[in-house]
């Protein structure tokens, strides 16, 4: 009941903070004032019903809360699809193999002939896949907030574009390159964050993306300015001739495999001593310290990695795109990116693929909502911040194989 | 003292003053600990011990004064300054007073990050994997499961550290700490907030970690009765200086600590 009566109050609440937009209406023309009061009940009934729904969900979560609280057996706990994935080799294996042969085969499903905007959106969407990863590295798992990432995206693009500009340079080559210049670029900001945390980061991240940005923008003999870099070469096959079509296909599997790479080296990472050195400074630096991390040490390699996937999916933006500009690396794009490792789940890698998939996709096929897709986009993203604050995929528990069996003095000798 | 002077020293401070600003926290303290022994730095709230423990292990540099050790089977060196996560590897590790576990890592995890300073896979052999790696790791979780075992949370290793008992979380900290294979383990209150019970058992698990692990260990405690009871010996510390030292017995009759630290619950 009081849900209800609450509900009606912020729904009048809205009807008379909405009056002047909603209602009145100077029709200049004639000079009358037209009073538009069907507005005004959907103002209304619109604010009514969204409250409610609003506490309804909110108590819904308290009471899964509280249920939680009260399990006196939380290892028996129905354990989450995403868990029993981690869990489980022969289903994780089967899982892995689906959804492979599906990513392999998508391109020749989506596309024909001389239509393959579907393949050319994925590529895209690709991109941020191995970007969102990359970011996960340094956010994460190393939880260092990053909000310049992109930086390091136009370190790779730049690299390939001017390599190939000026030196005649290949997309193969230039692939470890972007990737290597990405890193040194990562090492190079590190150093002087070493000490910072927290917001204090993010701003000093924040303040190298824009440095980036107006260096791109007005060095112009060599960047090229705002007009940026055209005609930047596709990813050659052995010198064989691609039409549209093919290069958009050759250009998805090289991302594909990028993906793949990503995944394979940050899982490995994420499970071994390096992974678990930067998730404990991520937990707690003094303690990490104290138990023998070295700060500095893990530090730098955490924002160096992040930095190396950066610049190596910026090479294949570049080539994708065979044009640049400064304007693809506005601070947008970074809290883009670093929407996509929140709402993943910090750390998880399957949960930032599907939320980059999500986040890059979403507003590509909601164009026939074309005014509203932004405003969709912001509402889903408070949403799932009040709703699931840990994002899409968490509470993964890693378990370990080990000799429950005693062992006598397994201390001393070493 | 006499009896103390033939074993192996390992830890050795003296003259150490720590300042903060105008403020002095710690006033020209010296400290020794010998092998196998059981060490107490006791003293009323802000005395200083803390700030004590935080100089020794490299959280802070000391002002002035020497930090040595002498490692068994190592040479002796001078640790003013040093990284903390040095003198971790050289084989003094501790625990906070106020806990600090890392809650979104598994027990066992946790316990794995104290053997990062006795393990060396780098990120190029964490990718790349391969025997020696998968050996190394294998190694780090057996032992640490071992230590699970001793402090007695086994069956808790899956769990995250952060849905376990405050009790249960310190002695968490505590085989996290060991996991370092140390020579010298800094207890900051390690029985704060725990019930009777809990501090009963607590008391045994330091003293077979004495004996079992052949570590020595310097404790801060308010807890006097675990104190009186597993010490070898006593520091006490008021407004940063030293105030005494000796055996509990000694402890507990000396006038200066009675009249700074103990008052009339030494007299009852």
């Amino acid at each position: 009941m009081t849900h209800l009566k609450r509900s009606l109050g912020i729904g009048l609440w809205f009807m008379f903070l909405t009056l002047p937009l909603m209602v009145v209406r100077v029709n200049t023309v004639s000079s009358e004032v037209e009073w538009r009061w069907a507005n005004l009940v959907w103002a209304g009934l619109c604010a009514f019903a969204i409250a409610w729904l609003w506490q309804f969900s909110i108590e819904r979560r308290a009471a899964k809360r509280a249920q939680v609280a009260a399990d006196a057996h939380p290892q028996k706990r129905k354990p989450t699809l995403a868990q029993r994935l981690a869990d489980d080799p022969v289903l994780n294996r089967r899982v892995l193999l689906g959804v492979g042969l599906l990513a392999m085969a998508f391109p020749w499903l989506v596309s024909s002939g001389q239509n393959f905007y579907h393949v050319n959106v994925m590529v895209s969407a690709l991109i941020f896949v191995v970007l969102g990863l990359g970011l996960n590295i340094t956010v994460g798992l190393a939880g260092l907030l990053d909000l310049g990432y992109i930086a390091f995206f136009a370190v790779g693009a730049y690299t390939y574009a001017l390599l190939s500009k000026n030196f005649d340079l290949g997309f193969w080559t230039c692939l470890p390159l972007g990737g290597v210049m990405g890193m040194l670029f990562g090492i190079v900001l590190g150093f002087p964050i070493l000490r910072l945390r927290g917001d204090y980061l993010a701003i000093v991240t924040l303040g190298f993306a824009s440095i980036t940005k107006i260096v791109l923008e007005n060095w112009d003999t060599v960047f090229g300015g705002a007009a940026g870099i055209a005609n930047i070469p596709r990813p050659d096959l052995f010198g064989i001739e691609l039409d549209g079509r093919q290069k958009a296909i050759y250009t998805y599997y090289i991302v594909l495999a990028l993906v793949a790479l990503t995944i394979v080296v940050t899982n490995r990472l994420k499970n071994s001593r390096v992974g678990r050195a930067w998730m404990a400074l991520r937990e707690d630096e003094i303690a990490s310290v104290a138990m023998g991390v070295d700060m500095a040490q893990t530090k730098l390699s955490a924002y160096a990695l992040g930095a190396f996937w950066a610049g190596l999916v910026g090479v294949v933006f570049a080539a994708h795109n065979s044009f640049i500009n400064p304007d693809s690396f506005t601070f947008m794009d970074s809290a883009m990116i670093l929407a996509m490792v929140v709402l993943g789940g910090m750390g998880s890698i399957l949960g930032v693929i599907i939320a980059s998939l999500a986040l890059k996709l979403m507003p590509e096929y909601l164009r026939a909502f074309a005014e509203y897709r932004m405003l969709v986009f912001g509402a889903v993203m408070v949403l799932m911040m009040i709703f699931r604050p840990q994002g899409l995929i968490n509470d993964m528990r890693r378990k370990y194989e080990y000799d429950t069996a005693d062992k006598e003095d397994t201390d001393g000798g070493k | 003292m006499a009896a103390s002077n033939e074993r192996k020293k390992l830890l050795e401070v003296s003259g150490l003053t720590m300042d903060f600003g105008g403020l002095r926290a710690i006033d020209n303290v010296g400290l020794d600990i010998f092998e196998g022994e059981i060490v107490a730095l006791i003293g009323p709230n802000g005395a200083g011990k803390t700030t004590f423990f935080n100089c020794v292990t490299g959280i802070y540099e000391p002002t002035q004064g020497d930090v040595k050790i002498h490692p068994p089977g190592g040479a002796t060196r001078r640790i003013n300054g040093m990284k903390p996560n040095r003198i971790t590897a050289l084989g003094m590790a501790r625990t906070f007073q106020n806990i600090r576990l890392f809650p979104a890592m598994t027990v066992l995890e946790n316990v794995m990050i104290g053997r990062h300073c006795r393990t060396h896979t780098g990120i190029v052999r964490a990718i790349l994997g391969g025997a020696a790696t998968a050996r190394e790791e294998k190694e780090s979780v057996d032992k640490s499961y071992q230590l699970l075992k001793k402090v007695g949370l086994a069956e808790v290793a899956d769990e995250f550290s952060r849905n376990l008992s405050y009790g249960a979380q310190r002695r968490l900290e505590i085989a996290r700490a060991l996991a370092t294979d140390p020579f010298l383990l800094l207890l900051d209150e390690p029985a704060a907030g725990m019930n009777p019970q809990e501090t009963h058992e607590l008391d045994a698990l330091i003293t077979r970690i004495r004996d079992e692990e052949k570590v020595a260990i310097l404790l801060i405690e308010h807890d006097m009765k675990l104190v009186m009871n597993i010490s070898d010996r006593i520091y006490v510390m008021e407004y940063g200086k030293e105030i005494a030292q000796g055996t509990p017995q000694q402890i507990k009759e000396n006038p200066k600590v009675i009249e700074a630290y103990l008052g009339e619950e030494a007299h009852a």
